[in-house]
């Protein structure tokens, strides 16, 4: 275990403490005009494990998963200072293949953003930027992660026809399938089931349980059921501040913050 | 009262009037224009028809005989000097087309429509198209065969439908013999004049050249004994075709009663207006309008079809699209996705969008300056050395035209470009570099295809503009009668040095060159009403392309929030 600036994570349910995947230290954003959207977070995801952040609208969870796979490089003036690791190298480094970190980072929208093509063109996209070529292989994974997400059933006559004609919890599930097809090791899912109905939210709940044993997930949620279902550990964001980080049983049952007790009992505000 | 006045203004309902009113006024006169461009244009070719009378107003009367061309009424001062206390009111005059303009010198008159007396429609009229001086009106009086008399001489019935039978007969003849002429000179002749032009360049080559080129001399003297061996024998073979092709003639009685006689090589069509029904006047009208989007033109431009333009409008805006895509798609791509934000690249796009306020006439002394002069000079200094003085690219062409006109559109297609990368939604950006795109995969898989049927208006934009364009290509190309078409049979097929014709420019010079302006003018609608025509069109898609764009984004928004 690493000591120092880096510290260790709690030990989980059953006792485990796990290693940590993604780190970040100090971790600040402004965007443009001076806005600050985070302020010097601290935050350690623990591998192999989910990992819930849940705050107030525009507390900054968006923006800090943005950090994880460097999307805000896109966004024209935004500062980002301290430190993100992704298995203890700095991902910010100068040196550091942006693309090849975003394929290991693999990132779940707020809003589902089907490319407007056919259904089976938006899983395989990431596929052939790989250069998969062989349509059999193709075929395979399409269909292996549209049975993941829990849309396969639904679609699987109208492979061909456009995305676009899906309805929004459809196109949220046909998203989560066409991350999982380019299999990354993190997950990034942001509110990926605020669309959805009961039965669909629990097979995508069940999807994250069992990607768990080969993925590290961080979700964002408002649903706080949901966190504590499926969450091994929680973080409590709120004005870009990380206000408490810690199990999930811990954070809901005994938060060390009031901040933190305010919100998950509903008194916040 | 005031309050529902009130609930009426905040209702909105005004605002909607206006803007219904505006897009009303807008339509009413774009289809005012086309439907008067329309009725002139595409009427005149609607045979008309033609009286026979007695014109008292003449001294001694005269009998004349035409076709209305326009009719108005107007006040009588302006004709006869006022009365001082009396009031002449308004007279009625009318346009008649007299033809037979080789010889009466003239071949339209004012005549006032009261004085015009024993008016009828003799069905046995006939009207005659021809190669030169218009138009005749006169009565078929008989046919001879190199100078004899081939049916009695005098208008009997029943031989009269004879003769105008034997009459078609014959012009079918002649048309079968100028075709032959007309194969023998585009294709023998064209291509023993080509062989001796090289032949002279070849040997310009070797003298410029130098050295020992006597046996080279000697083998090109060969050759061109034998092209002008196969030259004589031609000439022979179309002196006599056209020894055939003069053997009948055609005599009319014309109106003042004498006799013309008139070769029937120089016959276009014949036919007899006032005796058709409407089926033959429909095959009299298409075969016209086939003529005039098909044919040469005759007699100055004033008849005949505007192939040549419709071609050389064509080539143009071909030649043009080919050489503005790719440089405008490049370049708004460039300045949209890869440009550094700052201001250069805002200067440049100011830069860019002002390009497309410049006065068009300036860029064709541009490209009369710096593509003709320059560039075309340049070429000719260094590869058509051999036929100096005489210029091959120094000179107004097809292809400087076409780069001119690039120039000219490249702005819209470069904004259109920029236009259509900015409204793809960054969401799909984003989702294509979170799942490991680069940015050119993203660009080249998502953003293009998304961004093509805007690059695709823009170019139809473009290409509507080059297709209405005149000013210009009068500095850079553009002529009243190109001897050839610029695509044909001769090696290298395409002349893009050669210069051309095209239909703006054919309006222009029929609507203010003419100089019969009278016999002009319809052919002036008729071309003006396809050009309208033609860049309606293109306008008219590129609204629908736009619409279908529009489209796809709103489904892809109600699709992410339903
Ligand atoms: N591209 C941007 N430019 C400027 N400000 C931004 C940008 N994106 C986010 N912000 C601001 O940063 C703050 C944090 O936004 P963020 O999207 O991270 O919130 P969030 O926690 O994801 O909220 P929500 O739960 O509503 O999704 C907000 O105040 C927002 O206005
Ligand atoms: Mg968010």
């Amino acid at each position: 275990m690493k000591g120092g600036e880096f510290s260790e994570l709690n030990p989980d349910a059953d006792g485990v403490r796990p290693e940590p995947c993604l780190e970040t230290r100090n971790l600040s954003l402004r965007y443009a005009g001076n806005r600050r959207a985070l302020n010097k977070v601290r935050l350690t995801i623990p591998r192999q494990r989910v990992t819930a952040l849940i705050g107030p609208s525009g507390c900054g969870k968006t923006s800090l998963l943005r950090c994880f796979n460097r999307l805000n490089d896109l966004v024209d003036d935004c500062v980002i200072t301290g430190r993100v690791r992704l298995e203890g190298k700095n991902i910010y480094a100068a040196k550091v293949d942006v693309t090849e970190l975003r394929r290991r980072v693999g990132m779940v929208f707020q809003k589902p953003n089907p490319f407007p093509k056919s259904i089976y063109e938006n899983v395989a996209f990431g596929l052939r930027i790989r250069g998969i070529k062989s349509r059999r292989r193709l075929d395979e994974i399409v269909q292996e992660s549209l049975s993941a997400a829990a849309l396969w059933d639904e679609v699987k006559g109208r492979l061909h026809k456009s995305a676009l004609e899906l309805s929004g919890g459809q196109q949220q599930r046909l998203v989560i399938a066409r991350t999982l097809a380019v299999a990354p090791e993190v997950l990034l899912l942001d509110e990926s089931a605020s669309a959805l109905d009961p039965i669909s939210t629990l097979k995508i709940e069940e999807l994250i349980s069992e990607l768990k044993k080969n993925y590290t997930i961080v979700i964002v949620t408002h649903n706080l059921q949901q966190a504590a279902r499926v969450a091994d550990y929680t973080a409590f964001m709120d004005m870009g501040e990380m206000v408490e980080f810690d199990t999930t049983a811990r954070i809901f049952t005994n938060p060390v913050k009031r901040r933190t007790e305010e919100y998950i009992t509903g008194r916040y505000g | 009262m005031k309050r529902s006045l009130a609930n009426w203004l905040d209702s909105g309902a005004p605002w909607v009037w206006i803007n219904a009113g505006a897009a009303t006024l807008c339509l009413a006169m774009v289809f005012g224009l086309l439907l008067l461009l329309g009725v002139k244009g595409l009427g005149h070719f609607w045979p008309q028809p033609v009286l026979q009378a007695t014109y008292t107003g003449a001294e001694p009367p005269a009998s004349i005989i035409g076709e209305v061309a326009a009719s108005e009424t107007i006040d009588a001062d302006d004709l006869y000097p006022a009365t001082p206390g009396e009031e002449q009111g308004e007279i009625e005059r009318q346009l008649l087309k007299l033809g037979n303009r080789d010889i009466t010198g003239g071949d339209f008159a004012w005549v006032l429509t009261g004085l015009l007396e024993d008016v009828s429609y003799p069905p046995e009229l006939a009207v005659i198209e021809r190669r030169e001086w218009g138009n005749l009106y006169g009565y078929l009086n008989g046919l001879r065969q190199a100078g004899a008399a081939v049916l009695p001489v005098g208008a009997q019935d029943g031989t009269g439908e004879a003769r105008w039978n034997e009459l078609h007969s014959r012009l079918d003849r002649a048309r079968d013999l100028r075709r032959e002429i007309e194969r023998i000179e585009r294709s023998i002749i064209a291509d023993i004049n080509f062989g001796m032009e090289r032949l002279r360049l070849e040997e310009r080559q070797l003298v410029l050249a130098g050295g020992d080129s006597a046996g080279a001399l000697r083998e090109n003297a060969r050759q061109r004994e034998s092209f002008d061996a196969q030259y004589a024998e031609i000439r022979l073979r179309l002196l006599e075709l056209n020894r055939q092709i003069q053997r009948d003639t055609a005599l009319f009685r014309i109106a003042d009663g004498s006799t013309v006689e008139i070769p029937i090589a120089d016959i276009v069509r014949a036919h007899r207006p006032n005796g058709m029904d409407w089926v033959e006047s429909t095959r009299v009208y298409f075969a016209r309008l086939i003529e005039f989007l098909s044919g040469n033109p005759r007699e100055a431009n004033t008849e005949g079809g505007l192939l040549p333009a419709l071609y050389g409008t064509a080539m143009m805006v071909m030649l043009m699209s080919v050489i503005v895509t790719p440089l405008g798609v490049v370049a708004g791509v460039y300045l949209s996705e890869y440009a550094p934000r700052g201001w250069l690249t805002r200067i440049i796009r100011v830069s860019v969008n002002n390009l497309a306020g410049v006065p068009s006439i300036v860029y064709g002394m541009f490209g009369l300056g710096f593509f003709i002069y320059l560039a075309g000079g340049e070429i000719d200094r260094l590869f058509y050395a051999e036929s100096l003085p005489a210029p091959t690219f120094g000179t107004p062409g097809l292809l400087w035209a076409s780069l001119t006109l690039a120039l000219l559109t490249l702005p819209v297609v470069i904004v259109a470009t920029e236009e259509g990368l900015g409204n793809v939604p960054a969401s799909l950006r984003e989702a294509s570099l979170a799942l490991g795109a680069t940015q050119f995969e993203t660009l080249w898989r998502v953003v293009l295809p998304l961004a093509r049927p805007s690059m695709l208006t823009g170019l139809i934009l473009a290409v509507a503009r080059a297709a209405g364009e005149v000013a210009p290509l009068m500095l850079v190309g553009v002529v009243k009668l190109a001897p050839s078409l610029p695509l044909d049979t001769q090696f290298p097929y395409l002349h893009p040095e050669q210069q051309f014709m095209h239909l703006g420019y054919h309006v222009f010079d029929l609507a203010t060159q003419s100089p019969n302006v009278e016999a002009a003018m319809p052919q002036a609608f008729a071309t003006a009403f396809l050009l309208v025509a033609v860049v309606t069109a293109l306008n008219l898609s590129a609204v629908v392309l736009r619409g279908r764009l529009r489209e796809r984004y709103r489904a892809m928004d109600t699709g992410a929030w339903a």
